[in-house]
């Protein structure tokens, strides 16, 4: 099994004519069982196609179209126009919204992510590549290429969650070359606010069956890490934790941002220092490189498996 | 007429490098503007040889065999 | 981006919060007119944007126009941790009954505003929320629907003030609150917030930063205080390296080399994405490797882009080598920064095969980049060997020769 999308899993592409948008459809249509993009918006560009998927001026014609609710809406129209474009999907019972576009204020996040709140809709990124369930669907450019993607990520039972798009893949790959595959991976975005963090997605995959383990990519800034530190001591989850941290020389460089625009050191608790102890604390194991992760997994995993 | 840059050669024969409708078609195709239509014959835009990202659109948008994209680092190959 | 404190005030005046009458000023004479205005006792404040002006000597008293003149020269030339004054601020020094503190943050685990408040000012708000939690009030509020004015009575009542302190702090803390959202802020702190004999209450500092990614909706408000766009406000200003790194990255519009940032080290970086650069520069350094620099290459740059980029790092005066190094891409393509930086190599009259010490980018059109590198005689790793091992490899080859 896997957390937010599956086999059946329907969405749209909002923005779809877009060069890099074009890209990802592809991808997306191309990998695992084939995701089934019902449609893509553009406005003024109705009655185009795009790989096949039928372009829209609005998302309720696609909607409609359809004939049934739609699941998810892949957003990569440009900071400007995100914030209407995502009201628009969640005004049209959009439930899982995934935003690929950088460089959107936050005040325009946290709207968005608000009114997702009170609609009961859920809002992966910003700044992030999306979902991934290996050999099944991905929904957003996460791994790129089916065939780049098909050679990183392979199904088994580490769920993944990391503020880098890239790092995913990274550690996806390593973790698929030692035979550890993943049930999802999850590019969660690397802004100071983001719709969902660590600690929001835990319950999904604790309740996911197929998930035995949990691997995050972690940096400085914010405070992510402490809640998620919270979370696994409160709820007494039943999933280990193996984090990587990186940035460390961020600590000595206060007030700069480095990778990503949530990274930066503004106070102590932003350090990597910090959110390592605080993880440790929790019982999350902190690897020192990302060759180290299997290992730590497949030892994590054992010690809380009864023999 | 061929140009060779560092990584990519580009060969248009010349039989066809006059035709004003072929190299408009190459100009607008080619994503990394290696070839100029602009004065109705093929010119191939040196600085951006090394550009080409091995696309195949120059090749879909002239006869067979009439343009190629030469694999300089990998002993001379041909693109397909 | 910071505001400086007279441009801060500014924006705090325009929001209807009472400020004491103040004047900015570049030299000693406009600081005595300045003070001339105001009439009374003044304080001379350095316009720098680092914390600490107090202890340096950047802040001084005056009690005529003239005196304002000449302990404004000194001010002037004071350099405050590296960083030169950009004026003075004159300000009405004020008889202070109480400070209060006052101020607005993002909380990105709630993902709302929330608003600060302090009956302790003057000092740093993160001492008093350690050493005095109960002196410190918050209150979140929502990003859709309007702000109201019971919340900030309920943030100012928390710490205990009634009577008619409290109703006159409601209507400023609630256009703090809306001044925060209006402008697209980060941060807004007003420390101290003093209470004056007569009971009225008046800003007496102003800090704030502006989001990088709003600049763009607020270049009206921008353009009137005087920030130019090419003002990064960054924590510190960029040295030539840095902003010839930007020239390149803005060269041409594909993909991106961003993030240029000077070190003093021996080892030059071509390294990316944001994530895969992170843990590349922590990775060269735990091997006992210095680094000359740090980059960002990612959203598939052209050759030009990438050659331009490893021209700079392999022309900076200390460069052994470079590494080129990025987790696995899907977007940028490994044949393309392959072309780019042995491009650069040989453009510099420089041998791939010796400069670049490791290339380490596995991902997209690796099969055709592993080609290129081959044949220039560059060594080169594909995703067995771990971001790690690479950057160990990278250290090695430079031998420990680092200055």
């Amino acid at each position: 099994m896997s957390i937010l999308v599956d086999s059946d899993t329907t969405f749209i592409v909002q923005g779809i004519t877009g060069r890099e948008a074009v890209n990802l459809t592809r991808e997306c249509l191309d990998y695992g069982t084939g995701a089934k993009v019902v449609g893509g918006v553009t406005p003024g560009r109705k009655g185009r196609e795009v790989h096949g998927v039928p372009v829209f001026d609005t998302v309720a014609q696609a909607v409609e179209h359809h004939g049934r609710p739609i699941d998810g809406s892949v957003v990569t129209v440009p900071p400007a126009f995100t914030k209407d474009a995502v009201f628009e999907a969640i005004e049209n019972a959009i439930k899982l919204i995934v935003i690929v576009t950088e460089r959107i204020p936050r005040r325009d996040v946290a709207q968005m992510v608000e009114l997702a709140g009170l609609r009961g809709a859920r809002i992966i990124g910003p700044n992030c590549l999306g979902i991934i369930v290996p050999d099944v669907i991905k929904m957003g450019g996460i791994g790129g290429p089916a065939k780049d993607a098909a050679k990183a990520y392979s199904p088994g039972p580490v769920g993944v969650i990391s503020r880098s798009g890239g790092m995913t893949t990274e550690m996806s790959s390593t973790l698929t070359a030692t035979g550890l595959g993943q049930s999802t991976a999850v590019s969660i975005g690397g802004d100071a606010i983001i719709g969902q963090t660590y600690a929001e997605l835990m319950p999904l995959f604790e309740a996911d069956e197929a998930t035995q383990a949990i691997v995050i990519y972690t940096e400085p800034g914010g405070r992510m890490e402490a809640e998620l530190a919270r979370w696994t001591t409160e709820n007494q989850s039943r999933l280990p934790i193996v984090a990587f941290m990186a940035g460390k020389f961020m600590d000595e460089m206060p007030g700069m941002s480095f990778g990503h625009a949530g990274t930066i050191v503004e106070g102590i608790q932003d350090t990597a220092a910090e959110k390592i102890a605080r993880l440790a604390e929790a019982g999350i194991v902190v690897a020192e490189e990302i060759s180290e992760i299997p290992g730590l997994v497949k030892q994590a995993v054992s010690e809380r498996t009864p023999v | 007429m061929r140009t060779d840059a560092i990584f990519i050669g580009i060969q248009v024969d010349d039989a066809v490098a006059g035709d004003a409708e072929l190299a408009k078609r190459l100009d607008e195709a080619c994503p990394v503007d290696i070839y100029d239509g602009s004065e109705g014959v093929v010119r191939i835009r040196r600085e951006n040889v090394d550009e080409c990202v091995l696309c195949r659109l120059c090749l879909d948008a002239s006869p067979a065999e009439t343009v190629k994209v030469i694999k300089l680092y990998d002993g001379d190959a041909v693109l397909t | 981006m910071r505001f400086f404190e007279y441009e801060a005030r500014e924006i705090v005046k325009r929001a209807g919060i009472p400020v004491t009458t103040f004047g900015f000023a570049t030299t000693p004479e406009e600081a005595r007119r300045a003070a001339e205005e105001i009439g009374g006792p003044v304080v001379i404040k350095s316009q720098v944007l680092t914390g600490g002006r107090m202890k340096a000597g950047g802040v001084q008293f005056a009690d005529t126009p003239e005196e304002a003149a000449e302990k404004a020269g000194p001010v002037l030339e004071l350099v405050i941790n590296g960083q030169e004054p950009r004026g003075v601020l004159v300000d009405t020094k004020a008889e202070v009954e109480q400070e209060y503190y006052a101020g607005v943050v993002w909380d990105g685990i709630r993902k709302q505003p929330v608003i600060l408040f302090s009956d302790m000012g003057g000092i740093d708000i993160e001492e008093v929320a350690e050493q005095h939690p109960d002196h410190v009030g918050r209150q979140h509020f929502s990003n859709i629907l309007p702000l109201s004015e019971f919340q900030a009575k309920q943030v100012v009542a928390a710490v205990g003030v009634t009577g008619p302190a409290l109703n006159k702090l409601v209507p400023i803390i609630k256009r703090l609150a809306q001044m925060f959202v209006d402008n697209d802020l980060t941060l807004c702190e007003i420390n101290p917030l003093g209470r004056m004999a007569d009971g009225s209450f008046v800003a007496l500092d102003a800090h704030m930063d502006m989001e990088n990614e709003a600049r763009a909706r607020h270049k009206a408000l921008l353009e009137e205080l005087g920030v130019g766009d090419d003002e990064t406000r960054e924590a510190r200003e960029p040295t030539a390296f840095e902003l010839a790194g930007e020239a390149v990255d803005n060269a041409s519009h594909r993909g991106v080399a961003g993030n240029v940032t000077e070190f003093d080290g021996n080892i030059g970086l071509v390294i990316g994405a944001g994530g895969g650069s992170l843990t590349l520069f922590d990775a060269v350094r735990k091997y006992g490797g210095k680094p000359a620099n740090y980059c960002e290459i990612g959203g598939n740059p052209s050759v030009e882009k990438a050659c331009g980029l490893a021209k700079l790092v392999l022309q900076k005066p200390g460069v052994e080598k470079i590494a080129v190094m990025m987790s696995i891409v899907s977007n940028t393509r490994v044949d393309i920064v392959a072309r780019g930086v042995i491009k650069a190599c040989l453009e510099l009259d420089m041998d791939p095969a010796e400069k670049i010490a490791i290339f380490r980018i596995p991902g997209a059109w690796e099969d055709e980049g592993f080609k290129i590198l081959k044949k220039y005689g560059v060594e080169y790793a594909d995703r067995s060997v771990s971001m790690h091992e690479a950057a160990e490899r990278a250290v090695e080859k430079i031998g420990g020769r680092a200055a």
